[in-house]
């Protein structure tokens, strides 16, 4: 142990004379820690939301028991049931208003209440008594408590003046929603001797089966491992994984870099610990103690980076999922121990997997060899060719994912194969270029510029790919953002055609309202809307009710369209779907669709399919009398207002004295339009922040490779100085060198990142979202990205030529000095 | 102390087997210093790496001591080296993140033989009290010559091993550097077997080995 202790502190001495090629190291090894645990802790912290949310009272955790036409049923059947001998348990749901938030309302039944069913345990220790006795208890999340700007106590008042029961924080519930006693919620909701489903127990026992109780009415829903949210959401956590994932990879560039070169550096005191009696196993298990070591104080560094860096990332990452998927996070990151280990591991893990080659190159050290340490960069040129034909095998695999893949994975797998196979394809493209620049040059120097630059590029190869990479990512995610932007505006035009949005309080005000408008000669038209939400083929839509009008049938984004499809819709028997509902369930022009409403099913052919951006759910749109007549308990407090521009403010200001309706309930598209653009920008923040990280530690990969190989240079230019070149000039044709090899890199990395952009476009988002996006090219885009390329190459060329430019000639002397 | 008899080593060429060791024999006894002289690829550097436990022999036997060298696998070689062996090379082979008397004390400590005032002897007796904190990038040859052999006879071994130790110093320095390898190796009753070039240094040791070809002259 002692030897071993002494062996170490050898090993470790090389660090303490190379501090900045330990700091290269550290720097990688914190970077790839800290990026991939960061969008791990994002990832987990989201998921953890779905368990609770899913937990909450028979989410989709418990098996349940639904009304086979998707709507609420009589109670009669819970009791039908119960007396039958099924553990059944009735919730019923809705949706509520409280100072113009929209919130979940949960009634349940506590006594019932399967004990799977998680916080029913809870209200049973903190007293079901009150929760059940008048005035009963209003169960809230922290988060939702906090947002609605209420104190726990609080009777709150809904939209038509119904009073919830006081709140009562529960910290396990998910937020947005609020649990009451079952028949608290049925008269809130308006559902006397409703029930939306019940939930079974597990309790074994005799039972009737369930057709001869309920009849076809009833059908069992099986626990679900995955809930509906986190099917949904998959796609965005994989976007994330993908990007920590990569940024890991390109801090682990670095790592190897470092370790390489350290390694090779090192390569004359390991012979001679050799020649000093140590083992080949025993030099070997230090190297990697050593190893693991560091990764474990990188490790926790890293980890600590990436904690303040999914904190920091946590608003977008919630705002994202909320805008995206309707999922709700809280926005305070709480981590489980589990993290925190498999971050130290992914560490140790990465250095080792980064250490791999020189620690095999160290078992087969030959002990009498003798020292070459600049070995390496020769035998670098031998993997060159390996490499070509590496790069071509996954390139041949992507072409064969795109062509025969038809998933969000393979998707992802054509995407991966093409970085990878871009990367491993670089040095073979940098070489043909840099040989076909030397072979065109005639004078010497040039010559020797374009030979010297190739035998750089074994050394610089790591950086140069990570450089690819990270520019290809934020080329393909940038276009990628900006054509959705664009097409999202135009969509946003089509699908916000109103001058003003209104909902109104209660269907009382709704007919004041319109009475009132009819008044107005501003006003040219009254647009009502309707909204009801249901289960179609097991997966939540909504229902979409628009009134006839040409304001939808000039400006509705349809996308493809049967000739007659609005007269059809008009007449009640036909609907328009979204893009997403039409891939997600295969459905075409003239399918005919059986929508479970309360009143039987609605048979509706689909004439029209139009495009719904950023919906995580299907929509169906259809007249609004027809989906009145089929839902009649909806809510018909929605409309649209077709007033001239000029007019708005003035109606605005005028309703709002008449009806006390403010800024939530009254809106004009220009406000409308900026939340929404706000809400879709926040959206991709996270993207940004992601492709900014990434190209940041590619930038560090490429300083730390020339800050290393700047020593090691000397031999190259101690030569060409003593012939006569200054070291002013010899500084110029590095920077020279670093900057061509850079930009060659970036020119290749444009094409990379508009083919990246494609796969997103034609094939990530159509299977993650469901819709399809028009492909534009972005110049000026481009042009700033190389520029950013460009100039991150020129600060990571600086300091090396810096110090080359303040070298000492004794220094530059010592190369023929042979005492190197 | 050191016998080897009958060594035999050759190395496959691009072209064919060159044997380089045919049959060599010789001894050293404790407190004996040997040169081994001999013209380029006569195996001088074959033979002593071999002794040293850093290749493998084809055929023969060495003994160190009590030990047989020739069978031994790789661990109980380098304990050999560790334990009982002193190596000094041309290039010196300091290591350079570690100070002179870090690198003085490398083998010592390892081996679990750190004498303190034995260290403190070798020190002055290498006339290098004042460079301890120094590190090998910031002495002359002939200084890190000298930490070179002080490090290998810092642990006290059976056998002090040289392969052309003065080969990179000039001559002055070179007699200066031997001259106190001489005394230290005189002092601790080791065994000494050089490799050199020079029959003039060769001379200065008790008795000289000729190899011409793999064989003892």
């Amino acid at each position: 142990m002692r030897r071993a202790l002494w062996i170490l502190a050898v090993l470790l001495s090389h660090w303490r004379r190379h501090p900045m090629q330990f700091a290269t190291l550290l720097i990688g090894l914190i970077a790839a820690t800290a990026l991939w645990s960061g969008v791990q802790a994002l990832n987990q912290q989201a998921r953890t939301s779905y368990d609770r949310a899913a937990a909450a009272f028979g989410g989709t955790r418990t098996p349940m028991l639904v009304a086979t036409n998707g709507g609420a049923f009589s109670q009669q059947l819970f009791v039908d049931l119960r007396r039958a001998g099924w553990p059944v348990s009735p919730v019923v749901e809705g949706r509520i208003s409280i100072g113009g938030r929209s919130v979940r309302l949960l009634g349940i039944e506590p006594v019932t209440m399967p004990v799977e069913a998680s916080a029913a345990t809870e209200i049973g220790r903190t007293g079901a008594q009150a929760f059940l006795t008048p005035p009963g208890q209003a169960l809230i999340a922290p988060e939702t408590l906090a947002s609605l700007g209420l104190t726990e106590g609080a009777t709150p008042a809904l939209n038509d003046g119904a009073l919830l029961p006081p709140l009562k924080l529960q910290p396990q519930l998910a937020p947005g929603v609020l649990v009451v006693d079952i028949g608290i919620a049925q008269k809130l909701l308006k559902m006397p001797d409703q029930i939306s489903r019940l939930l079974i127990g597990s309790t074994k026992g005799p039972r009737a089966s369930l057709g001869s109780v309920v009849g076809d009415r009833l059908r069992l829903v099986k626990p679900d491992a995955e809930t509906d949210l986190e099917r949904l959401t998959d796609s965005f956590h994989l976007n994330l994984t993908a990007f920590g994932l990569l940024s890991f990879f390109v801090g682990l560039f670095i790592v190897n870099s470092a370790i390489g070169l350290g390694f090779e550096q090192r390569l004359p005191m390991l012979r001679t610990l050799r020649a000093c009696g140590v083992s080949a196993r025993q030099l070997n298990s230090v190297l990697v103690l050593e190893l693991v070591s560091i990764a474990l104080i990188a490790g926790v560094i890293g980890l600590v980076c990436g904690y303040f860096i999914a904190a920091s990332l946590l608003p977008d990452v919630a705002a994202s999922l909320r805008g995206l998927y309707g999922a709700q996070i809280p926005g305070q990151l709480t981590l489980k121990p589990e993290w925190w280990f498999a971050g130290l591991a992914i560490s140790v893990t990465g250095a080792l997997l980064a250490a791999t080659s020189s620690l095999l190159k160290a078992v087969r050290l030959p002990l009498l060899a003798t020292a070459q340490p600049y070995a390496w960069q020769q035998a670098q040129h031998r993997w060159l060719r390996l490499q070509g034909a590496g790069a071509l095998l996954v390139f041949i695999a992507a072409g064969l994912a795109l062509w025969l893949g038809d998933s969000l994975i393979a998707g992802f797998f054509v995407l991966a194969a093409l970085l990878l196979g871009a990367a491993l394809a670089l040095p073979v493209i940098l070489g043909i270029v840099l040989a076909g620049g030397e072979r065109s040059a005639r004078r010497p120097l040039v010559t020797w510029f374009w030979a010297d630059s190739r035998l750089q590029l074994s050394g610089l190869s790591l950086a140069l790919m990570a450089l690819l990479l990270a520019l290809a990512v934020n080329v393909g995610v940038g276009t990628m953002v900006e054509s959705f932007s664009r097409t999202f505006t135009g969509w946003l035009d089509g699908r916000l055609a109103s001058e003003i949005y209104l909902n109104a309080a209660s269907e009382k005000q709704v007919i004041e309202i319109k009475t009132w408008l009819k008044t107005r000669p501003d006003v040219q038209a009254v647009l009502p809307g309707s909204r009801a939400d249901l289960q179609f083929n097991g997966a939540p839509i909504e229902l979409l009710g628009f009134a006839d009008h040409a304001t939808y049938r000039d400006q509705w984004p349809l996308l493809e369209s049967t000739s007659d499809a609005w007269d059809r819709v008009r007449s009640g028997n036909a609907a328009l779907i979204s893009e997403q509902l039409s891939l997600r369930m295969k459905l075409k022009l003239g399918d005919r669709l059986d929508v479970p409403t309360p009143t039987g099913n609605w048979s509706l052919d689909v004439v029209a399919i139009y495009a719904d951006y950023g919906n995580p759910q299907g929509q169906i749109g259809a007249n609004v009398d027809a989906l009145v007549k089929h839902f009649p308990e909806i809510s018909q407090t929605r409309m649209g207002l077709r007033v001239a521009s000029a007019d708005v403010p003035a109606l605005i200001t005028a309703i709002r004295a008449r009806f006390g309706l403010d800024g939530r309930n009254l809106a004009d598209q220009t406000t409308v339009k900026t939340e929404s653009l706000a809400i879709f920008n926040r959206t991709f923040a996270v993207t940004a922040a992601l492709n900014a990280f990434t190209l940041g530690v590619a930038g560090v990969a490429l300083l730390t490779s020339l800050l290393t190989l700047s020593n090691s240079r000397l031999p190259q230019l101690a030569p060409l100085w003593a012939i006569g070149i200054t070291r002013r000039r010899l500084a110029g044709i590095e920077l020279l060198k670093t900057l061509s090899v850079a930009l060659i890199t970036s020119l290749l990395a444009l094409p990379l990142g508009l083919l990246v952009a494609w796969c997103l476009i034609a094939i990530v988002n159509v299977k993650a979202f469901g819709w399809r996006l028009p492909f534009h090219v972005f110049p000026l885009q481009l042009v700033q990205l190389l520029g950013v390329a460009m100039l991150a190459s020129l600060l990571a060329a600086l300091l090396p030529i810096l110090k080359l430019l303040r070298m000492q000639p004794a220094t530059l002397v010592k190369v023929f000095a042979n005492e190197r | 102390m050191l016998t080897v008899r009958h060594l035999t080593k050759s190395y496959r060429s691009a072209q064919e087997q060159v044997a380089v060791l045919r049959g060599v024999d010789l001894s050293v006894a404790a407190g004996e210093s040997v040169a081994l002289t001999g013209e380029s690829g006569s195996g001088k550097s074959t033979l002593l790496h071999l002794i040293a436990g850093l290749d493998e022999a084809d055929g023969g036997e060495i003994t160190l001591g009590d030990i047989v060298v020739t069978g031994l696998h790789d661990s109980a070689r380098a304990a050999l080296r560790r334990d009982r062996l002193g190596l000094v090379f041309q290039q010196f082979n300091l290591i350079p993140s570690l100070s002179v008397a870090d690198n003085l004390a490398f083998q010592a400590r390892i081996s679990g033989k750190h004498d303190a005032a034995w260290q403190r002897e070798l020190t002055e007796r290498l006339g290098l009290g004042a460079l301890l904190k120094r590190y090998p990038e910031q002495l002359s040859g002939g200084q890190q010559q000298r930490v070179a052999i002080g490090r290998a006879l810092a642990s006290k071994p059976l056998l002090l091993l040289a392969d052309e130790p003065t080969g990179n110093l000039d001559e002055n320095t070179a007699d200066e550097v031997l001259g106190l390898a001489r005394d230290l190796v005189a002092r601790t009753g080791c065994g000494f077997l050089m490799v050199t070039h020079s029959e003039r240094l060769a001379a200065t040791l008790d008795r000289r080995i000729h190899l011409h070809a793999g064989l003892i002259a």
